[in-house]
């Protein structure tokens, strides 16, 4: 098996008492959807902010294709190829929609002296349309994104994490609030994407649906713990996850 | 569509601006150029406050460091043409150190300590005798000349200060246009997004501040050479709050906003003061007017265009969605 992409070692984070990360350990291969379940309070989010620079863990080590990033902030995980978006939508409501895509991977072009003399879409116009394409979102390019359906928001949102090319992007709940209707569509793009761009991604995801059909491999977490990984088929079958989480 | 009927008004702007002085008297250009100047120092807080999102009442504090250093140079025998940029120099740095605590502290604790911040230097100015002249200030501040051409009447020196308001909005457009602009604007909306896509808060956020302090540090040096005597009195907390008051009223985040803010914050109480009936209440009234102004406008004269294309999108909305109802029902 090649170096993993992602390498997270028995990483730990408490709050006072309560071990919200209990030794979390599990790595991510290029090109993998790796997908995290478990029921609210299992630990998913501060393990994704942890991993993110949001917050310092404990303990533990974070490695991006073996490189120590365990300290790091989201400025920096950035700049190494990380992208992410949030479990609650994150656009830039008076910007216009090329404009959110634009912003997002601009800090990529170049110093940022260097930035002040380039044109308003730092060269990034071409491969703005070209992911407004492939997102169907053509009609609304140039609206507000604060305009939009909630929907079309969450495309942008998760268009923004993909403009600067990253090697890893962290989907929260990237199905949250989005109509039922379009959550196959939505993991169609994914999968799209990932064909498209060979990018590993981590998904924390409620939808089981979405999460078997979409991902190649599944970590379950309860109360801070791993409690298995395995593929979807793996998952569905292991009796503990069933009788803890999934049910029958 | 919309460049064209920006050129335009530029045009008409322009025209309008070099104009006006051939129909006022004297004390009338020596207020085109108070505005202009005040437009230049609203300019740059625009950028801190509408477009980057930081809170900053000290904005008065910068005014005054360009005015003295001007004035100060000017006096030990500096050309004002060295002054001016020496003023926008030491105030983009100053601003640069006073955009730290914006690191560290946010909303109403920021606006505060900018406004210790304006305090610290209007003591200063007023208590370093040595320097600044204290309370008695510095006087007989001459008007530069311009290869050779006197700029000592109003007209002339009115015409300098519309180049020089002209060059530094041109500047200031340009920067709102390049990717600059986009990451001030998306620090303003959503600072955590914008640093998980790479954008630098610290960066973008000491810069915000020290463009802007610049803009007003030529805007003081520009002021200094206008009234040609200058005290501590107009650098205090309540400028700085009339400058922000300015740009909220002309629209934050809206290029042409801190030109119509100044001209609500300069000209209006002015203009008051000479129409029949409110004279003796021009203060009350322009106060009034503000109220109005904020109670109906929250953001500021220029949003107006925008409201009504809002409510004019809504209003179709509605009209699309009853049509489509109603279609269903027939058939």
């Amino acid at each position: 098996m090649s170096q993993p992409l992602l390498k997270v070692s028995d990483l730990r984070k408490s709050y006072g008492a309560i071990r919200a990360v209990d030794g979390v350990s599990f790595e991510v291969q290029p090109g993998e959807i790796f997908g995290v379940i478990g029921p609210n309070g299992s630990g998913k989010t501060t393990l994704f902010n942890s991993m993110l620079g949001q917050i310092q863990p404990d303990t533990g080590r974070i490695e991006l294709q073996g490189e120590d990033v365990t300290h790091l902030g989201p400025l920096q995980l950035n700049r190494r190829g990380v992208g992410r978006t949030f479990q609650t939508l994150q656009v830039f409501g008076k910007m216009s929609v090329r404009d959110n895509l634009i912003v997002a991977a601009q800090e990529h072009q170049g110093s940022m002296l260097r930035r002040l003399f380039m044109p308003g879409d730092s060269g990034l116009g071409a491969k703005a349309d070209a992911l407004i394409d492939q997102f169907r979102i053509r009609h609304v390019a140039d609206k507000k994104a604060g305009q939009l359906s909630y929907g079309q928001q969450k495309l942008v949102d998760i268009g923004m994490a993909f403009m600067s090319d990253p090697d890893l992007v962290l989907l929260d709940e990237p199905c949250a609030g989005v109509n039922p209707s379009l959550v196959g569509g939505l993991s169609r793009l994914l999968k799209e994407l990932n064909q498209s761009r060979r990018g590993s991604f981590v998904v924390i995801e409620h939808n089981m649906d979405f999460v078997m059909d979409l991902c190649h491999r599944i970590m379950v977490m309860v109360e801070g713990k791993v409690m298995a990984i395995g593929t979807p088929a793996e998952i569905r079958a292991n009796k503990q996850v069933l009788d803890a989480y999934l049910g029958s | 569509m919309k460049t064209r009927c920006l050129i335009l008004f530029t045009a008409i702007a322009a025209a309008a601006l070099l104009a006006a002085p051939h129909f006022l008297k004297s004390y009338g250009i020596y207020l085109l150029s108070y505005w202009l100047i005040y437009t230049i120092a609203t300019m740059g807080l625009n950028l801190t406050v509408g477009y980057a999102g930081q809170k900053s009442l000290g904005h008065a504090a910068f005014l005054g460091i360009g005015a003295y250093t001007v004035a100060i140079l000017l006096k030990a025998g500096v050309s004002f043409w060295l002054g001016l940029p020496a003023a926008a120099l030491l105030c983009f740095a100053v601003g640069l150190v006073l955009g730290f605590p914006a690191l560290r502290v946010q909303t109403i604790y920021l606006a505060f300590a900018t406004l210790g911040f304006n305090t610290a230097v209007w003591l200063l100015i007023r208590n370093e005798e040595w320097l600044t002249g204290g309370t008695f200030g510095i006087n007989n501040i001459a008007r530069p000349e311009f290869f050779g051409y006197s700029l000592e009447g109003n007209l002339a020196y009115y015409h300098l200060v519309l180049g020089i308001t002209v060059l530094m909005g041109l500047k200031l457009w340009i920067l709102l246009r390049s990717p600059w602009g986009k990451a001030f604007t998306a620090l303003r909306d959503n600072a955590i997004r914008a640093e998980s896509l790479g954008i630098s808060v610290r960066g973008y956020t000491l810069l915000s501040f020290a463009i802007g302090a610049a803009y007003a540090g030529v805007a003081g040096g520009l002021f200094a050479s206008l009234v040609q005597f200058i005290e501590p009195g107009p650098f205090t907390v309540a400028a700085s709050i009339m400058m922000y008051l300015m740009v909220v009223v002309g629209g934050p985040g809206y290029f042409l906003g801190p030109v119509l803010g100044a001209a609500v914050g300069v000209v209006l109480p002015e203009w008051l003061r000479d129409v029949p009936g409110v004279a003796n209440w021009y203060l009350p009234a322009f106060g009034a007017a503000v109220v109005v102004l904020m109670v109906w406008l929250p953001d500021g004269l220029l949003s107006i265009p925008d409201r009504l294309k809002a409510r004019r999108e809504a209003r179709e909305a509605s009209a699309a969605r009853t049509a489509a109802a109603r279609k269903e029902v027939l058939q």
